[in-house]
């Protein structure tokens, strides 16, 4: 297998970091040994702790001149054979799309951190927001498929960090951690376990390295200099890397494949949390820093007796359908509170039979329990 | 091509996707001939390119790892490509428009840097693939498909642009001058650090035949007779310097 357990970077124990600073230990961990970036508010500490520990480690660390360069250079890193990354907010990740198509359409392995801000366009650049959460799966032109995962907690952007490196590996797909400013930026304490799991990439000599006909379709990539004369092109290619651009079969198998694996692989991929759904006739659906101030309410209401839960989605992309559905077939209603328009709100209505009810928020600000609060008392 | 560059052509590529008279597979035995001199190890070799007909040249006909990326990214994804692996000897070949133009600012960068990176610059002064838009190469009063009265515009001096900001190996040939054109990549070849090879290349599809003509061996003798080397641009007058192209090793 290419997992394995092995002994964490840090010494087991307690932590005390941002999250920016987490993300990157997080990195670290999973064997991250490049990283190249353009700072960003609110995501540079996380850039300043990766040119620091890669320093130390003996990894490249290069801050280049925007972020198409960052990501770029990232992507030409991973098939040189390295665990690598970049960071950004808002305006870099706009700037990045391009490239995270590139990197979804060549199968190649790599994670992005997006500390969102409020947008659009500048916006308010030391605010938070989550209104990148649909450009995350559709930025880039075409259908592709990404792994986007939502931290809420300081442990959670190391956990995931660790696990999006691992997902990337496993999948060969740009895997995304929609971090926000709020989580970004927050303070708290982080446990590092003994030890972790770790994934490798799939090698394999003399075997098409864009094309499988195994079930799990995902094909073994090679790194540069291994003799494997990889041809890694952005456009519509066959199993081995030829350009076929005017080949209709090529091109739906290859769209389709690089979709199913991830698709196929929804229930490893997936992660969602329950609070007290078993009874609740009150559902609020949340990620992020939101679901922090969600499950606070939740767990106030439920001593008042009200019958309410939390389902916190971990996982954004793929979109954890099945637990959405599962909730509305049995809520009342459900309330999906966001620091946007409505983004999430807009999937889960896909999903549910019963009353969705947005709550949003875009003024910079964390949304507050009392908020919550508010549209609660207003339709229970 | 002759026989003898053949083992360096992956195996399954067939004829070469360039127009009749284009003078990109001249560029592309040349390149291959350097190599082939140095016995390079082609296993030991990664060819980055952007978007574009110059973008062909390594991708996917050279037979070592090849890397055919975004439109104006070469130089970035070659750059993680170098740092991760130094080992590697990194060649990029793309085309005036994808290194100067969208990706002009990855360029002044990685001269900047001095990154060990190989670039080989084809300039056929024009945007050939997408139909024969004005490039930031095309010659002021050239006409373009998107430029019919002639171009407004001055054009980059792409040699001394890369020199100024900081590349450490810099030329300019034209396919027409093979002898020192292959001399000037295999100095590339070996030099540790940014170097810059323009390379001029006719397009009489796209700029030959809203220009002056459409016939390859017209636009081939007009290289002939307007590159000349730095030593013989001495005596010339202003009126006789105005439509000749100084070729040569600018820094080395």
């Amino acid at each position: 297998m290419p997992s394995k357990q092995v002994k964490s970077m840090l010494k087991k124990g307690m932590y005390y970091f941002s999250g920016n600073e987490a993300s990157a230990e997080g990195a670290i961990a999973a064997g991250c040994r490049f990283y190249a970036g353009y700072p960003i508010t609110p995501s540079s500490e996380l850039m300043e702790r990766m040119a620091v520990r890669l320093r130390e480690l003996g990894g490249v660390f290069i801050q280049m001149e925007d972020e198409i360069a960052s990501i770029s250079a990232v992507i030409g890193a991973s098939w040189a054979g390295a665990k690598a990354m970049t960071a950004t907010s808002g305006p870099g990740f706009s700037l990045m799309q391009e490239s995270i198509g590139y990197a979804a359409f060549t199968e190649t392995p790599c994670v992005l951190i997006d500390v969102q801000r409020a947008g659009p366009c500048t916006g308010q650049a030391t605010r938070v927001g989550s209104g990148d959460i649909m450009q995350a799966k559709w930025g880039s032109h075409g259908d592709y498929q990404v792994i986007a995962l939502a931290p809420w907690s300081v442990q959670e952007m190391y956990d995931l960090t660790l696990r999006a490196f691992n997902l990337s590996e496993q999948y060969r797909v740009p895997t995304l951690i929609m971090a926000d400013e709020a989580v970004g930026h927050l303070r708290e304490n982080m446990i590092v376990k003994e030890k972790m799991e770790v994934w490798h990439r799939k090698k394999a000599a003399g075997v098409a390295p864009f094309g499988t006909e195994d079930e799990d379709g995902i094909p073994p990539m090679p790194s540069f200099g291994e003799g494997e004369r990889l041809a890694v092109t952005g456009s519509t290619h066959d199993p081995y890397g030829f350009r076929k651009t005017d080949d209709p079969e090529v091109h739906s198998r290859l769209v389709t494949r690089i979709n199913k694996k991830i698709l196929n692989h929804r229930s490893e991929i997936i992660e969602t949390e329950d609070y007290f759904l078993d009874d609740s006739e009150f559902v609020l659906i949340a990620y992020g820093f939101t679901s922090r101030t969600s499950l606070y309410v939740v767990k106030s209401l439920r001593k008042e007796g009200m019958k309410i839960g939390l389902l916190r989605v971990k996982t954004l992309w793929p979109f954890p359908e099945e637990a959405v559905e599962k909730v509305g077939r049995r809520a009342r209603k459900v309330i999906v509170p966001e620091m946007n328009l409505g983004q999430m709100a807009g999937e889960v209505r896909k999903f549910c039979r019963c009353d969705v009810i947005p709550l949003h928020q875009t003024d910079g600000e964390v949304i507050r329990p009392e908020t919550i609060l508010g549209i609660l008392r207003r339709v229970a | 091509m002759v026989r003898a560059m053949e083992k360096y052509i992956r195996p399954g590529v067939k004829s070469t996707p360039f127009c009749p008279g284009c003078g990109h597979g001249i560029l592309m035995g040349l390149i291959l001939r350097a190599i082939d001199e140095l016995k390079m190890d082609m296993k030991k070799m990664v060819f980055v390119s952007g978007i574009g007909c110059a973008a062909w040249i390594p991708s996917p006909h050279y037979d070592g790892d090849t890397l055919h990326t975004l439109h104006g990214r070469a130089l970035a994804f070659a750059t993680g490509v170098k740092l991760y692996k130094p080992e590697l000897c990194v060649m990029v070949v793309s085309g005036d428009g994808d290194l100067s133009s969208i990706g002009g600012n990855h360029l002044i960068h990685a001269a900047r840097r001095n990154i060990d990176l190989k670039v080989i610059c084809a300039n056929n002064m024009i945007y050939g693939m997408t139909g024969g838009q004005v490039a930031s190469t095309t010659p002021k009063g050239a006409r373009t498909s998107t430029t019919g009265e002639g171009n407004p515009y001055r054009p980059f001096d792409l040699c001394r642009l890369v020199e100024a900001a900081g590349a450490t190996f810099v030329a300019r040939y034209a396919v027409t001058q093979p002898v020192a054109l292959i001399k000037a990549i295999k100095k590339s070849l070996l030099h540790a650090g940014f170097s810059f090879i323009e390379v001029l290349s006719p397009c009489p599809t796209q700029f030959g035949r809203r220009n002056q003509s459409d016939q390859p061996e017209d636009m081939i003798r007009d290289l002939m007779r307007r590159c000349i080397l730095e030593e013989e641009a001495k005596g010339l007058t202003e009126e006789e310097m105005a439509e000749k192209i100084i070729t040569g090793e600018f820094r080395s």
